[in-house]
Order: structure tokens, then C-alpha cells, then sequence
């Protein structure tokens, strides 16, 4: 059992490091509105964040982490470009029987700058590179900026694209979608019988004698979606060239030089991705430049899909590879989306990460 | 503790049934004293019949006061974290039957299964401002349902009753509750969504791994099992 005056010395150790890399200490508070969470990350955080109740602001959330309120400080008074650093607790609900921990220190440390987006992505990553250099960890790298401008590629309705790209962050959900936008699986029977009778009898009859209207989606909600259904079954499938692309985008697993070299290939066939894997190239520089070995450096195309639903760009982890039952020991990635959703009209080039002390003080404890 | 615990619904239909299950198995239980005593217990076995609210079961399982229970398999599966390491299933009882089901007013024609409503939530989301609000009391059975069928842009919002009026009254856009007839759904306009069961629900003699078990009492209850089966 680490005991926590250690952990806390292990954490006040990094905070320092990060502070003397330039960053502003900032905090946050422990009791966050529940509205903002649920809205970013919908009803699942619920299971995994705990939810209390305040007489005056409603329900709220103990702090399931920080870049939210360190965003929304920085969108609210924040000067640019700007580098942050933070040291405190976050509290995750673990499945039951789990014995994960539910409350623990992190410490992180994060960049708004619009100058140049892939050297604070190296930036940041050889910062935490270095701070973990002694533990040896596995690194990973991924970028959902690549799966972002694939989807954005496909010759294909916008709908369909919002679609896929809705569900960037759920791969079966989104397996499902490019299977039925490719034709390989056939149109749900049910709604092959809805349009069978819309183009028979019309969709606004067959809605009048549904039922009543209720509730706050209306009839004229029903009636778009119909007709976008019925253009939607009136597209040609995404071609299954291009599907196949997708696939082997998706399943992209190599060294990053390697990675690189595949997907500028790929571009051959698919120009539009060219602006993202030229971004590739510039960060693979910067990296290089801020003394990080890229030539051993994994880079996993999908890395980052299921478990990190803000990051939009780049994405990273550092892994105990002799410690499979330990969560990563350090996690980031760039969120310019986010920025977005939480600047209220406003947006800027963010990334960042965060560290775990107490996972680094045992590594360093069975290294000692 | 030598005397097995056995928790029983104490009233309505739920308590007879439970009985009349009990007895068609050769296991005659009554209740002590007048019809509106709380206690009751089993013939001819170590066995102490404690009468409890259905909803209270699941909790006193999870606490080992009560070795066995008889309670619906939804109440355990929404109120006991990690059921299957808290509980046990004995024996399914073959009635108190309810499906555990979505359902969305019967004029949205557009949707039919859960892919639609998943597409569904996201059009109203931008057109409304709010993600789609579906009205329960059912919050684990279904935000897992709806996280492992890949649905977004919904909100769960509480419901403990007359859940089937929420959607006329402005509070939820569709609902997630137990049915048995469907006759209520159909009387509020409400229809049931294909692929949005989650739940079969049925009586359940359940059995408390939480619960000390003494030689005695595993005893008692192999002798109770033997009658059961």
C-alpha cells in the first residue's frame, strides 16, 4: 500500500517539473455542474463519475477531471498563447468488484497555442516523455485527426459523414453504419416496409393515423427525418474501394515513420487526406527536434477510439508494460473541438495530458 | 444462525403467487396470526419466512440479512451492483412476467428500431438544443442497454411513476418501463420499440451470497432445493 504522503511528494515532484517547463499553476474546483458533463460526454459518465445533489445549483459531479473546468477558465479569462499545469484530486465510480482506485491525484499539464499546433503536440509529448523517461514505459501515439479526415474523404452524402463521425468514438456502432452505408448488410426490413408505404400512401397521411402528436418531437420532425431516409436510401453505397481504405486506415499499427510512409501511399487514392498526414509529417519533425526517438515510436491508428472521446487530434499514452493490470501511467491528446463546444462561439488550438503520481511512485518503488 | 431466512413479498398478488409456488412443491407456508401480521412461516422446516416489500429484497439479499429471496429478476439486476457475484438464481418462478421495454409515441413511424433511435436522438438534439429525454426509473438496466447498443444524445430523466404520462406532459420524448399487456402504453400512445427490450423480467427465487452459511443451514437448504426441483 503506497501511502499517500508519498504519492502527494511524487505529484508535487511532477507539478514542479511542469511548472519549470513555463506552465501557470491553476486549480479547480472539486464539485463540478453536472449539465456540462452530461452534455460533453453524455449519460454514460454517470457510471462512471459521482453525482450529488445541491439545494441551489442542482446536480453536481465530483471532479471527474480537469481539463473541462481548465478549459472553461482559460475560454473565460484566459491570455494566449498559455500553458497550464494542475495538481489534484479526480474521483472516478469503478465498476463494482473492480478495485480500481476511485479517488486519485493527477497531475497535468496543458497548452493553448495557435501558433503552431504540431510543435506544442510534440511539446507536450516529450515533456511527459521526459518526466517518465526512468520508468520505462511503452509509449503509444495515435491520431484521430487521420480517422476524422478519412470519414470526411469518403465520396458520400454530408449526412451520411455526420453519421460516421458521430461515432468515431464507438467502433461497433460505427462498423454498423459503414456496413450498411457499403450495402453489406441489406436495409432493415422495417424501414424497407416504412418507405415501401411512404411511396405508396405519403408520409404526413401515414403520420396522421400513427397517433396523436405528443411530446416535444413533432410531427414535422418525424416528416424530415423520413425524408431524409428516403434520400438516404435513394444514394449509391459508399464503394467498396473506399470502404476498403477506411478499413486498413483503421487498422494501421506501426512504428510512425512506417505509419507515415503508409498513409502518404494511401494518399495517392485518397488526396483528401493529404492535409492531415502532412500534419503527421510535421509533428514526426517536432519530435524529432525535441529529442524524442521516432524511429521505434508505435503508432496505432485507432488508438485513443474507445477511451478517449474529446481528443480530436493527436492522442498519446504511456503504458507498464510488465504491469498489464495497471491503468496508463499518463494519457493526453489535443481537443481543439472542445474548445469549441466550451468557449461559447470562441475556439482555440488546445492539447495536453495528465499523469497518474501514485501509479509512478509504485513503478518507481519496484525499480528501486 | 441456525434458522434459514427466507424474504417473501408481503402482499398482493406477488405473495400469493409466491404461496401457491411454494405449495404446489409439497413447501406450505401461512402467515401467523391474522392476515395483517407480518410474519409467516414454512411447515415442517427450519425455515423463517420474513414478509417484505419486493423492492426491499434486493437489498436485504445484498446484505446477507436474508438468505433467500423471492424478488423480480429486474429489481436485482437495477438495484444490486455486480449481481451475479451478490446473488444467485435458484429458480426462475414462472410468473410475475414483465418486459423491461422502450417505447416512443406511436406517430414517430421513422422509428423502429434502436439504430433509429439513436439517429433520432441526434436530429432532435440539433434541432431542439437538448439531447432526447427518456423518462425511467430503470437507470442502470438501461443506460447499459443503451451504452452497449451504441446509442447517443439521450438523457435519462427520473421517473417512479405514471411514467407512460411523461411524454404528454412535456417531460421526456420517449420512456423506458415495465409492461406486462401493453395496454397503457397503448392508451397513452405509445408504442414499443423493436429491439428495445431489455429486460425479461420474472419471479426469482434468488440466493444471498452475502449471507453466512453455516453446515445447518446449507443443510436446510438442500433439504428445500430437494422439494423445489
Amino acid at each position: 500500500m503506497t501511502d499517500k504522503i508519498t504519492v502527494r511528494a511524487e505529484a508535487e515532484r511532477l507539478f514542479a517539473f511542469f511548472k519549470a517547463a513555463g506552465a501557470m499553476p491553476v486549480d479547480a474546483d472539486l464539485l463540478q455542474p453536472a449539465d456540462t458533463l452530461l452534455d460533453l460526454y453524455g449519460e454514460d459518465i454517470r457510471a462512471r463519475a459521482y453525482v450529488t445533489q445541491d439545494p441551489d445549483r442542482g446536480e453536481m459531479m465530483l471532479r471527474p477531471d480537469f481539463t473541462v473546468p481548465v478549459v472553461q477558465t482559460h475560454m473565460e479569462h484566459g491570455g494566449e498563447p498559455a500553458r497550464y499545469t494542475y495538481l489534484g484530486e479526480v474521483f472516478r465510480k469503478q465498476q463494482a468488484g473492480s478495485r480500481r482506485a476511485t479517488e486519485y491525484l493527477q497531475v497535468g499539464y496543458e497548452v493553448f497555442d495557435r501558433a503552431d499546433p504540431e510543435r506544442a503536440d510534440a511539446e507536450v509529448f516529450s515533456l511527459f516523455n521526459e518526466a517518465l523517461s526512468p520508468l520505462g514505459l511503452r509509449p503509444a501515439t495515435g491520431d484521430i485527426g487521420i480517422l476524422k479526415a478519412a470519414v470526411e474523404t469518403l465520396e458520400t452524402t454530408e449526412r451520411r459523414k455526420n453519421a460516421l463521425m458521430r461515432h468515431i468514438w464507438r467502433p461497433r456502432r460505427f462498423r454498423t453504419l459503414l456496413d450498411r452505408f457499403t450495402g453489406r448488410v441489406e436495409m432493415d426490413p422495417s424501414r424497407k416496409l416504412l418507405l415501401e408505404k411512404v411511396a405508396k400512401e405519403g408520409a404526413e397521411k401515414l403520420i396522421m393515423a400513427a397517433g396523436p402528436e405528443i411530446g416535444l418531437r413533432s410531427r414535422a420532425d418525424v416528416l424530415a427525418r423520413i425524408e431524409a431516409l428516403q434520400a438516404e436510401a435513394a444514394v449509391p453505397p459508399i464503394s467498396s474501394n473506399q470502404a476498403q481504405v477506411l478499413d486498413e486506415i483503421l487498422s494501421i499499427r506501426e512504428t510512425l515513420p512506417n505509419a507515415h510512409q503508409h498513409l502518404r501511399d494511401i494518399t495517392v487514392d485518397l488526396p483528401g487526406l493529404g492535409p492531415s498526414v502532412e500534419r503527421m509529417a510535421r509533428r514526426m519533425a517536432a519530435l524529432q527536434d525535441a529529442g524524442v526517438e521516432v524511429s521505434e515510436l508505435p503508432f496505432e491508428a485507432s488508438y485513443g477510439r474507445t477511451t478517449m472521446e474529446y481528443y480530436d487530434g493527436f492522442v498519446f499514452g504511456f503504458l507498464a508494460e510488465a504491469r498489464p493490470d495497471l491503468p496508463p501511467v499518463a494519457t493526453g491528446g489535443r481537443y481543439d473541438a472542445l474548445t469549441r463546444v466550451l468557449g461559447r462561439g470562441q475556439e482555440i488550438p488546445a492539447v495536453g495530458g495528465v499523469v497518474r503520481p501514485e501509479l509512478v511512485q509504485q513503478l518507481r518503488e519496484g525499480l528501486a | 444462525m441456525t434458522t434459514l431466512k427466507l424474504g417473501v413479498p408481503s402482499k398482493g398478488r406477488l405473495m400469493d403467487k409466491t404461496f401457491d409456488w411454494f405449495a404446489d412443491r409439497g413447501v406450505e407456508m401461512r402467515r401467523s396470526g391474522s392476515d395483517r401480521e407480518y410474519s409467516a412461516h414454512v411447515d415442517g422446516a427450519d425455515v423463517d419466512l420474513v414478509l417484505l416489500s419486493a423492492g426491499e429484497i434486493p437489498r436485504e439479499l445484498q446484505a446477507g440479512r436474508i438468505d433467500l429471496g423471492v424478488t423480480g429478476s429486474d429489481l436485482v439486476r437495477e438495484r444490486i451492483p455486480a449481481w451475479q457475484d451478490v446473488v444467485k438464481e435458484l429458480h426462475p418462478m414462472g410468473f410475475g412476467f414483465a418486459d423491461l421495454i422502450i417505447a416512443v409515441p406511436a406517430f414517430w413511424i421513422d422509428v423502429n428500431s434502436i439504430d433509429d433511435l439513436d439517429a433520432a436522438a441526434a436530429d432532435f438534439r440539433r434541432r431542439h438544443g437538448h439531447r432526447l429525454r427518456i423518462a425511467t426509473k430503470y437507470h442502470r438496466l438501461v443506460r447499459e442497454f443503451l451504452r452497449e447498443a451504441g446509442v447517443a444524445d439521450y438523457q435519462l430523466v427520473d421517473s417512479q411513476g405514471a411514467t407512460e404520462g411523461t411524454v404528454k406532459n412535456l417531460t421526456a420524448e420517449a420512456i423506458a418501463d415495465i409492461t406486462s399487456t401493453g395496454e397503457t402504453l397503448r392508451a397513452n400512445h405509445l408504442t414499443i420499440l423493436q429491439g428495445g427490450l431489455i429486460h425479461r423480467s420474472q419471479a426469482v427465487l434468488f440466493k444471498s451470497r452475502m449471507a453466512e452459511w453455516s453446515p445447518q443451514k446449507r443443510a436446510t437448504l438442500q433439504e428445500l432445493l430437494d422439494k423445489l426441483s
